[in-house]
Formats: C-alpha cells, sequence, structure tokens
C-alpha cells in the first residue's frame, strides 16, 4: 500500500524535471538573437531614421550630442539659428522619447520587460562607440568631441 | 524517519532546487546578441555608410579630364 504513491511522486518529478530542464534550454536557443523585427519595433527604426535626417546637421555641428544614458541633448543652443531652435529642441525631446519606446519595445519583444534597462544601456555604449568623429557625446558629466 | 517520508522530503529539495535553476537561466540578460541587435538597429536608423561608394568615381574618367 505504500509503494504506490511514493512511485507515482517519483515519476512526477522526473516528468517536472525533464520539463525544467527543456523549458530554459529552449529559451537559451532561441535568445542568440534578439528580436528586432516587430510592426512596433520597424515604426520607431523609422521614427528615428526621420528624426536623425533632422538632427544629423546639428549633430555635425556640434549643437547637438549624444548623451551616455542612451539619449540625445542639446549641447549649445547658439549653433542653431534663433529661428530653428524651437523646433530642433523639440525634435531632440521627441526622438528621446522614441528612443525610451524603442529600448522598452524591444525587452517587451522579447518577453523580458525587464531588461529595459540593460538594452537601454547597451545601446548607450554603442551610439556612441559607433558615432563618427567630430560628433560630441556627453560622458560622466562632461562633453568630449569624437 | 520512514524511507518513504524521506524520499519525499529529498524530491521536494531537489525540486526547488531545479525550480531555482530555471529561474536563473530564464533572467540571464543575452548581452552579445543586445549588442548585435543594437549595431543592426543603429546602423539602420543613422545609415552613415554609404552602401555603394566604388561607383561614384570612375578611375579613369578623372584623370583623362584633369590630364587634358
Amino acid at each position: 500500500m505504500k509503494h504506490v504513491p511514493v512511485f507515482s511522486f517519483g515519476t512526477m518529478l522526473m516528468v517536472f524535471g525533464v520539463l525544467l530542464f527543456s523549458a530554459p534550454v529552449a529559451k537559451a536557443q532561441q535568445s542568440a538573437n534578439l528580436e528586432i523585427n516587430t510592426p512596433a519595433i520597424n515604426g520607431i527604426r523609422s521614427t528615428l531614421h526621420d528624426q536623425f535626417l533632422k538632427l544629423k546637421p546639428y549633430l555635425q555641428n556640434g549643437a547637438v550630442g549624444l548623451t551616455d544614458d542612451g539619449l540625445m541633448a542639446v549641447r549649445d543652443a547658439s549653433l542653431i539659428p534663433l529661428a530653428e531652435r524651437g523646433q530642433v529642441e523639440a525634435i531632440v525631446s521627441s526622438d528621446n522619447h522614441a528612443r525610451l519606446e524603442l529600448y522598452d519595445t524591444l525587452a517587451q519583444a522579447n518577453g523580458h520587460p525587464e531588461w529595459a534597462g540593460q538594452i537601454r544601456s547597451t545601446f548607450a555604449r554603442r551610439w556612441i562607440d559607433k558615432a563618427p568623429s567630430g560628433w560630441y557625446v556627453l560622458e560622466n558629466g562632461s562633453w568630449k568631441q569624437k | 524517519m520512514s524511507m518513504a517520508k524521506w524520499i519525499q522530503m529529498a524530491s521536494v529539495v531537489s525540486l526547488l532546487l531545479l525550480l531555482s535553476a530555471c529561474v536563473t537561466i530564464n533572467i540571464y540578460f543575452p548581452a552579445a546578441a543586445a549588442k548585435k541587435a543594437a549595431d543592426r538597429i543603429i546602423d539602420d536608423v543613422w545609415q552613415l555608410k554609404p552602401h555603394t561608394p566604388v561607383k561614384s568615381v570612375p578611375p579613369a574618367s578623372p584623370q583623362s579630364s584633369s590630364g587634358q
């Protein structure tokens, strides 16, 4: 009488164990690449590209720079013609919103909303590393020209 | 303690260990994959590298025009 429940519990446990082991393995194989091609992500990518084209001259002349928190900032507003200053500031602000949305959306698309912070710091490093020479980057509180 | 009880307790402990291992693996952040994803998106957003840099300047024509 006593052997039957112990055996069935052990069998259940074995099945459970196999399931538990196979799940993380499958997850690990999937995460060799992050998903970056959902409609939401592609929408943000094209928004970022359009806004970049408008900001490009100001990134090149140093009016706008990249910050080490994965965003952008107006570095020297005096380098922007007065008539365009407000507009450039608005684009920088809307670009920063799109960037934060990108980091959140990427984390969500890959099933880990809690990764948004790490994705943001990965992007922060790569935006700065990939920025062409002449652009300004804000690192540890001070602007440097690449 | 009976054999059955002992096995049951050991099973529960190993189940907990398995569960914690599973959670640890799933929380791990794929840093290399994230870097690759970032690079692809940044290249796409900036498009700074010209795609056809060779075609724009044929080597023969500028020489002949500047030489004469």
